[in-house]
């Protein structure tokens, strides 16, 4: 998920130090030195969460749980995840002083759509209309598959297809594969509605961040357009281990101390 | 001392103590080792002649002697960042476009892959070690002290202080409540279960942290906290700190007349 440093163009990295400047400084503008203490242990504690690694097959990946944070904290994912990149970095060696910005960017850039997306999912009062969104939702993801799919014998009938078209291809079936298996555990009552928009917020944070790295890399040249669709490819599994993690702690928190959510405005 | 933050500034910690032979480095104004580092940073970044960026990395390998890193520790840290870089490097021959140079099953290495591929590999390094050398060696929270001093907005130096001082508290809990589960059986595999019992093991983190947050802030309005934080490390440029900084304008315009010339 880091870029290390020296991969990316100039122009990649001054682009993404500008935006992420300017997120931190709207988001810094709209925290309340009450809020600080909330945030900072928030943080701490997002910290330590991204050094947990969950198996997966043969190996394990680490968590980044953008979407859990970007459901909790709002704009204030941005702040939050630039000091803990900027630790990662010069403490760890992770990430880079140069990529600081395109980082913090892929990463916090997806936690706030995130918080825009799902978050009224979680706290709906009335869960109706979320549940109705959600079955819309899983109507495109099938619909969605199902063209994926057509489209990936198509290519592979017309052309013997090309890496390019079939990797876009994959990639489409395979979000739709993820987010389906998210609303067959709603269905089985494994996750309820609020889990639904959790396991939604995870997953489709690890999308838009694969997406974003992918974007930062093919901007940069070329010679990285391979990497780009590899890094989209990989990410689906960790799309769905987020997915359920998410939606788990989702599914405690709404439980146990629901004014977590609301926790920071 | 933060303990997950490294063995790196902990090792200095307990080295500062018992001796006082410090080396050059660890005794500047860490102002100044963070705007160099970053100036370092940014025009190794830039680069792209093979021959600047190997001094470039000399010189990153000469700070990190001279801060006189733990051996081991250093070593374990750059073989894991490069065993990413190493798969950039092993894959950028084969994808970008140019002059062949040899094949593997059919897929053609050009020399301009390989030269890309020796510039990531060098810059990264090169940056890492400086990083290492001028910034790794601080105590976190001198290092947030110090871009306070540098003008950073308050609020997230702030945020940054009090993220660095309950990482070791949230850690700590962490590795409590895994050994509780553990002791209850649990073994991490790939299914739902695992990843149910670590969602719940984060939710109940949360939660902790909110109820801790909120004694916190009590406790600092029971102190008369206004918003301001107080910073009390006063930094100042010595003579040394000049000398420094000279020296590195002059490796950094030095590399800039390597790169150009």
């Amino acid at each position: 998920m880091h870029i290390v440093d020296g991969a990316l163009s100039n122009p990649v990295l001054i682009g993404g130090g500008v935006i992420a400047a300017a997120g931190v400084a709207y988001s810094l503008k709209k925290l309340e030195p009450e809020d600080l203490p909330r945030v900072g242990v928030l943080s701490a504690v997002f910290f330590v969460v991204s050094l947990i690694h969950v198996p997966l097959g043969f190996s394990s990946v680490h968590l980044i749980l953008n979407g859990l944070l970007g459901i909790i904290l709002g704009w204030a994912a941005f702040p939050a995840l630039v000091v803990a990149l900027l630790l990662q970095a010069v403490f760890f060696g992770f990430g880079g002083l140069t990529v600081l910005g395109v980082n913090a960017v892929n990463i916090a850039f997806p936690a706030v759509m995130v918080f825009f997306i799902c978050r009224w999912g979680i706290t709906a009062q009335q869960q109706n209309l979320a549940k109705l969104v959600a079955d819309a939702l899983f109507a495109i993801f099938f619909v969605l598959s199902i063209w994926a799919s057509v489209s990936l014998y198509e290519t592979y009938q017309v052309e013997g297809a090309t890496w390019r078209v079939s990797v876009n291809s994959i990639s489409l079936a395979l979000f739709a594969v993820v987010m389906i298996y998210g609303y067959i555990l709603y269905r089985r009552k494994i996750l309820s509605v609020a889990g639904f928009w959790g396991f939604l917020g995870g997953s489709l944070s690890i999308f838009f961040t694969a997406i974003m790295v992918a974007i930062s890399l093919a901007l940069s040249g070329d010679e990285f357009a391979k990497a780009a669709e590899f890094v989209i490819v990989a990410h689906f599994p960790v799309m769905a281990v987020e997915g359920i993690l998410t939606a788990a702690t989702i599914q405690l928190i709404t439980k146990v101390k629901p004014e977590l959510i609301n926790a920071v405005r | 001392m933060t303990q997950v933050l490294g063995e790196v500034s902990q090792s200095w910690a307990v080295k500062n103590d018992q001796s006082r032979s410090e080396a050059f480095l660890k005794s500047l104004d860490p102002r100044v080792r963070l705007v160099s580092c970053v100036l370092l940073a940014f025009l190794i970044s830039a680069m792209h002649d093979l021959g600047a960026l190997t001094l470039a990395l000399g010189v990153g390998l000469g700070l990190s002697l001279s801060s006189r890193l733990p051996l081991w520790t250093t070593i374990r840290k750059v073989i894991v960042v490069d065993s990413f870089i190493v798969v950039l490097m092993l894959t950028l021959p084969f994808t970008m476009e140019g002059e062949a140079l040899f094949s593997v099953w059919g897929w053609d290495a050009s020399k301009e892959g390989l030269y890309r591929a020796a510039e990531v590999g060098l810059k990264a390094n090169a940056i890492l070690f400086s990083l290492m050398g001028l910034v790794g060696i601080m105590e976190p929270s001198v290092l947030g002290h110090a871009l306070y001093r540098l003008k950073v907005p308050a609020k997230l130096v702030h945020l940054f202080l009090f993220t660095v001082r309950y990482i070791d508290v949230f850690y700590k809990e962490y590795k409590t409540m895994r050994m509780a589960m553990k002791a209850r059986g649990f073994v991490p595999r790939t299914n739902i279960h695992t990843l149910r019992s670590i969602g719940y093991l984060i939710g109940m983190m949360l939660v902790r942290s909110l109820e801790r947050s909120d004694r916190i802030m009590e406790a600092m309005k029971c102190r008369g906290f206004d918003g301001r934080f107080h910073i009390l490390n006063n930094m100042k440029i010595e003579t040394r700190d000049r000398i420094f900084s000279v020296c590195a304008a002059v490796v950094i315009l030095g590399l800039l007349a390597v790169e150009y010339f």
